[in-house]
């Protein structure tokens, strides 16, 4: 049960362009920022989708990554640190008939929004997760996250936090999730691809992008230099996903894991309560 | 379909073409490094396909230097808007003038096409050397306090890149029509490197602490 059916290959051309998709407020990140890729990859998704932008939802968190609902023309919510995934839940279930894409970083992701990362990867609503991974909490100026590599010396975690990095997308995996991929936002077009693809898989899809911080981790910038295609095609098989997403060096670019689980969403229609319902009840 | 409109045409863009664009370039210091830097080892290649030696026709080939083209001015125009943001006008205003110099090369296909909306790409998608066309500058190139001569040298890169682009498509193409075009744009390129060079030499060079910031937003011991 997907709301975006893949296209023809005879298919008309899009009467979208990714312009269309673009609001009048102008992204602000640090020039060199990898987040200015990603919303174009949003946005060049769903032109590719050919998706009008009043049937897309995109809702974030807080964090660097959690601005781009305003850069767009869509629906957005620019919610709770953390908590994007439970509110894009809600918006999912109570509106099947919207496109809900979720962005996050991997400070809001994985760490303060950990829980509802597992729990969304389990329960399987049918929502797009963007995670603009950098290694680093560059809203609040250079703090570790739950990704950072255990020896990054900075001033904010002096010889290193020493901690194992979290691995999201075996997570991901274990945890339930019915699409994961990794992209790399130097790699827009590509990138693009793969969302609309995840929007198109029914379920949670699960997207990591790894999206270069030039503030605060400038040494990014060379992760170009390794990204590479995924030398395999996605599997259907988690145990073979798991085993490759194990032994990768974390620059397999491409969607990894693809499954078949129906995605969760709660019959609609009689008995369902409404918000009037719910106030009835408050009422004194 | 018309086929490419030949050489008198193409000629005249060329001379009339203002200036050019830049190498791969600023940050800060590890920047500079890494662009000093031999190349890595055992890096991955970021190749995606085998390059535009699938343009089989005349047509295609113009497909892929129209996307090329527009891709680029599409890239300079965000930079403006980035550096504008960051109230970096001098470089927002040299990355304007690029977008709209790339623009005008992309707008100049369509019509030696007689194209009247840009060419679907083949079914494949395009298929460039690295993840984008070879005269898209890369994201992560800006830095906040770089110099119109950074912008130029990134400018100079992707000019380079494109010529050796269309060099290798001259190459690789089996048609004699296509070797012809394609050897055109690659002239083309040559003559927008040599214009670029000239226009580098007039610009002044940064100083060569040109990255220090007295209140930077990442402080080291």
């Amino acid at each position: 049960m997907s709301a975006v059916p893949a296209p023809a290959a005879d298919a008309p051309k899009s009467a979208h362009t990714a312009a269309d998709y673009k609001s009048d407020y102008k992204p602000i990140w640090c020039p060199g920022c990898g987040d200015y890729s990603v919303l174009s990859s949003f946005t060049k998704a769903f032109a590719i989708l050919d998706l009008a932008p009043e049937r897309i939802a995109v809702v974030s968190g807080i964090g660097c990554s959690s601005r781009i609902p305003a850069y767009t023309s869509c629906y957005g919510f620019h919610g709770v640190h953390g908590r994007s995934l439970a509110a894009a839940t809600g918006l999912k279930l109570a509106r099947p008939d919207l496109t809900v894409v979720v962005a996050s970083g991997d400070g809001d992701g994985y760490s303060i929004g950990g829980n509802h990362f597992l729990h969304a990867c389990r329960r399987n609503a049918d929502l797009t997760y963007v995670v603009m991974d950098n290694h680093v909490y560059g809203m609040t100026k250079g703090q570790p996250s739950p990704t950072t590599e255990p020896d990054w010396d900075s001033k904010l975690s002096p010889g290193g936090t020493g901690l194992r990095s979290f691995n999201p997308l075996v997570i991901a995996l274990a945890a339930g999730a019915n699409f994961v991929a990794r992209a790399f936002a130097g790699d827009p077009n590509g990138t693009a691809e793969i969302i609309a693809e995840a929007i198109r898989t029914p379920g949670f899809s699960f997207v990591e992008v790894m999206s270069p911080c030039v503030t605060f981790r400038p040494e990014q910038r060379e992760w170009k230099h390794h990204v590479r295609p995924s030398p395999v095609p996605a599997t259907d098989d988690a145990a073979k996903a798991a085993r490759r997403l194990m032994t990768d060096d974390g620059f397999n670019i491409g969607v990894l894991y693809k499954g078949d689980r129906p995605p969760y969403q709660p019959p609609m229609g009689k008995g369902r309560k409404t918000p009037a319902d719910l106030e009835r009840g408050f009422a004194i | 379909m018309s086929t490419r409109k030949p050489t008198r045409k193409r000629a005249a863009k060329t001379a009339k073409r203002p200036a050019p664009k830049p190498v791969k370039q600023p940050a800060g210091k590890a920047v500079a490094k890494r662009a000093e830097a031999p190349p890595r080892r055992g890096a991955a290649p970021r190749t995606r396909g085998p390059g535009a030696d699938a343009a089989r026709s005349v047509a295609e080939l113009m497909s892929y230097a129209y996307a090329l083209e527009a891709e680029a001015a599409e890239r300079y125009a965000e930079f403006a808007e980035v550096m504008e943001a960051h109230n970096n006008r001098e470089v927002a205003e040299l990355f304007r003038k690029l977008a709209r110099i790339e623009h005008k090369h992309s707008e100049q296909i369509l019509e030696e096409m007689g194209w009247t909306s840009p060419p679907r790409p083949p079914s494949t998608g395009y298929r460039w050397e690295g993840p984008e066309g070879p005269e898209t500058a890369d994201i992560t190139d800006l830095h906040y306090l770089m110099q119109p001569y950074h912008a130029l040298q990134i400018a100079l890169h992707n000019e380079k890149r494109a010529e050796k682009f269309f060099a290798s498509l001259a190459r690789k193409a089996t048609a004699a029509s296509v070797r012809k075009a394609a050897t055109e744009f690659m002239d083309e390129e040559t003559e927008h490197v040599r214009l670029i060079e000239e226009w580098l030499a007039r610009t002044p060079k940064p100083a060569k602490d040109w990255a220090l910031d007295p209140d930077p937003p990442a402080y080291h011991d």
